[in-house]
């Protein structure tokens, strides 16, 4: 992974220095609240219902086990013994206190750590695949131009103050598990017919109240022009985005507003003039970043896989496991193992404690190199496992609640932290997450429904990518009251697309029934091994609706009752 | 009138400013134009073209088409950029297409909600005055451009980003 050099550390640690004084300034009444906010905005902090929230980067997802326990310390020193993994790779922590944050910020500069710009309107952390540079099927490894982005956009004074957040996704598989076209600008990195690494650019796509997925750009641009090629989208974007509504303000209405050629015309004019400048990048560059990638300490001329064999046969529950949560490595004799923070009802999804994160940065070292991964499901990865060791992690992850064979399956819920801590939303997220949980707690029924991804937002913001989700539910405020929308076909991937509405919404307690319906129709009418989204694909939605409503009026006057 | 910060060959200092940054009126209502910085809106309005010639100074808001009347532009003496807010970020992009794409080369002013937090992102982009807000203490303010001696990207202050640093003795 990528280690910081002379210059990364002095300025990571000049922004600490930065946020100190800008404390004190807030503490001793110098600056008011509202000068204040957006500047610890820049630096990931949140005022939510009860405290400060921290969101500490984890850039493009990826940790050493240095840092894991890094995190485990403040957690358990500054928090209340947990963290929270969030769908953008990140770590919030949800009770901090303000006159503590320079120190955190000071700890985690010390293990090459921040918390710049994860918040505010401003370039966020660069977001990419969760196996880059393991993944069996991988062409390219995008991490050196997701690092190189994440340096560019570092205290960009140019666009530190754009009309609103802005989220920069690279992908370089055939998968796209980045969901590159559900942000404000994606990247897919792949190589042309001659040979050559070049960039296929989409800009406007996007969640929250208007979602849409983005629309190309620009084709076959030479890696070199990445930089000078997003500059000139932002400086469209900053000069002609909206500021007059925030809702109105994201670069999707920009790029609709305009059509996606004239907003090409305008970017393309505008990188005319930055075009093999200062900017461009260079191969030294390249190869210098990428150098922290090269991961050479592979074992050649693995065996052990008779035992594993055994395993297999002899532990339904490992079968599971491997089924679903271990992920084909390019280095034969390896894999990559998920850890799934969604062991059930009693947890939240991306809930880590302090002590499992101790943990997981032992297991690193001793089943792997030191690395962890953050997937944007909120699960943790441990990307070099030797296959002759699964056996023996997937013990040692059971005993500390990490060992659930749920990845990708109906209990993998994935959840923004909704109304229980966050000021932003409408409804509560993790309820609804719990109560769905408890009612599917039969993990065989979960394995057999196959891959089927249910998103939960407290809001419209849509932190849980509700729209994305083949399952997706929205939290919705009705006269001071929690309902939930539900949509269904939502799905990410190569066959990216927007779940739709299927009617008016629920109240709490009848979700879990809710979902037990729409499995039903599937169920009835899945042919084969088909997937949830394809039985929607094929049927459509209405013989879902009708399920779910089928009695909309008793249930409603029981859920009155 | 008040004191400002102006970048003196790279040395942030205070200085008293001998410029009036007019607001509201038309440059057909003034007396003299010396010395007075006129909004950009107002220069452009047909009604005024026989004073055009006398304007020295002009303030760009962030919605006035600047590169339409870039040439009149570059014949002023000092041109400021209007922050009607400090979260509206448009005022940075402007200074960095004065600087690195029209060539100019005076004074760039920062005017309205001109922060101290604000100050260091301003003099990267090419700002090399700074009007801070009239409530600030612009003693404290100027004490915010020592913060970093390190950064990744080039930007109007120095066009080179910190990898072709990183490789000066190897190319």
């Amino acid at each position: 992974m990528y280690r910081y050099d002379n210059y990364d550390d002095i300025l990571v640690r000049e922004r600490v220095s930065e946020f100190r004084d800008q404390v004190r300034r807030r503490l001793s009444g110098e600056l008011t609240e509202e000068e204040f906010l957006p500047l610890r905005l820049q630096n990931g902090l949140y005022m939510q219902k009860h405290a400060y929230m921290l969101r500490v980067a984890i850039p493009y997802g990826v940790l050493s086990a240095e840092q894991v326990r890094m995190l485990a310390r403040i957690a358990r020193r500054n928090d209340r013994g947990y963290g929270h993994f969030t769908t953008r790779q990140n770590i919030q922590f949800n009770w901090i206190r303000l006159e503590e944050v320079p120190d955190i910020l000071s700890d985690l500069a010390s293990v090459q750590m921040h918390a710049i710009q994860t918040s505010g309107n401003c370039v966020r952390n660069i977001t990419t695949e969760q196996f880059a540079g393991v993944a069996a099927d991988e062409v390219l490894d995008p991490r050196p131009l997701a690092e190189i982005l994440r340096q560019w956009s570092t205290l960009n004074p140019e666009f530190a103050y754009l009309p609103r957040k802005f989220k920069i996704a690279l992908s370089a598989s055939r998968e796209d598990w980045a969901a590159v076209r559900m942000h404000d600008v994606g990247i897919d990195l792949y190589l042309n017919d001659a040979g050559e690494k070049v960039l296929r650019v989409y800009a406007g796509g996007g969640l929250g109240r208007t979602p849409i997925l983005s629309s190309q750009v620009r084709d076959n641009l030479p890696w070199r022009h990445l930089l000078s090629y997003v500059e000139a989208i932002l400086r469209v974007y900053n000069r002609y985005g909206r500021r007059d509504n925030k809702y109105k303000a994201r670069i999707k209405i920009l790029v609709k507003a305009l059509g996606i050629e004239q907003f090409a015309e305008e970017v393309e004019t505008e990188w005319a003039h930055l075009k093999d400048g200062p900017s461009t990048l260079t191969q030294e560059e390249y190869a210098r970043v990428a150098s922290h990638f090269v991961q050479d300490a592979y074992a050649i001329g693995q065996t052990g896989d008779k035992a594993l064999e055994q395993s297999l046969a002899a532990d339904r529950r490992f079968a599971q496991w491997v089924k679903r949560n271990v992920h084909p490595h390019k280095v034969p004799g390896y894999a990559s193992v998920t850890l799934s923070t969604k062991p059930g009802a009693a947890v939240p999804p991306g809930d880590v404690t302090a002590e499992q994160m101790e943990h997981i940065a032992d297991w690193s070292e001793s089943f792997g190199f030191g690395e962890v991964r953050i997937a944007h499901e909120q699960n943790v990865i441990l990307p070099d496992v030797r296959t002759s060791d699964l056996h023996r992690l997937w013990q040692l992850a059971c005993g500390q609640n990490l060992g659930t064979p749920n990845i990708g399956l109906l209990t993998d819920i994935i959840a923004c932290p909704g109304g229980d801590y966050c000021s932003l939303a409408n409804a509560r997220s993790l309820p609804i997450a719990s109560a769905i949980a408890e009612r599917f707690d039969d993990l065989d029924f979960v394995h057999d429904l196959g891959d089927l991804s249910l998103n939960i937002s407290g809001c419209i913001n849509a932190c849980g990518h509700h729209h994305m989700g083949n399952i997706g539910v929205l939290g919705v405020d009705k006269d001071g009251q929690e309902w939930y929308q539900v949509t269904i076909g939502g799905a990410q991937g190569n066959q990216s697309a927007l779940g739709k509405v299927i009617g008016p919404s629920f109240r709490a307690e009848e979700m879990p029934g809710v979902i037990e319906r729409l499995i039903e129709t599937f169920v009835r009418t899945r042919l084969a091994h088909e997937s949830f989204i394809e039985t929607v694909a094929r049927i459509g939605t209405d013989p879902f609706k009708a399920n779910v409503y089928r009695d909309a009026s008793s249930a409603r006057e029981n859920a009155y009752a | 009138m008040p004191d400002i910060i102006k970048i003196i060959n790279e040395v942030p200092q205070i200085v008293a400013d001998g410029w009036q940054l007019v607001r509201d009126s038309a440059p057909g209502e003034h007396q003299t134009f010396a010395h007075k910085i006129v909004p950009f809106a107002a220069l452009n309005d047909p009604a005024n073209a026989a004073v055009f010639d006398q304007v020295q100074a002009v303030c760009i808001a962030p919605d006035d088409d600047f590169e339409a009347s870039i040439a009149t532009l570059l014949r002023m003496q000092l041109i400021a950029v209007d922050f009607p807010s400090f979260r509206d970020g448009r005022g940075y992009s402007i200074a960095t297409l004065l600087r690195t794409r029209y060539g100019w080369n005076r004074e760039l002013r920062a005017v309205g909600d001109v922060l101290r937090d604000q100050l260091n992102y301003m003099r990267r982009c090419g700002f090399d005055a700074f009007a801070v807000r009239a409530d600030k203490d612009i003693r404290d303010a100027i004490k915010s451009f020592s913060h970093y001696s390190v950064q990744y990207q080039g930007a109007a202050d120095n066009p080179l980003p910190l990898f072709r640093k990183r490789h000066a003795g190897t190319e």
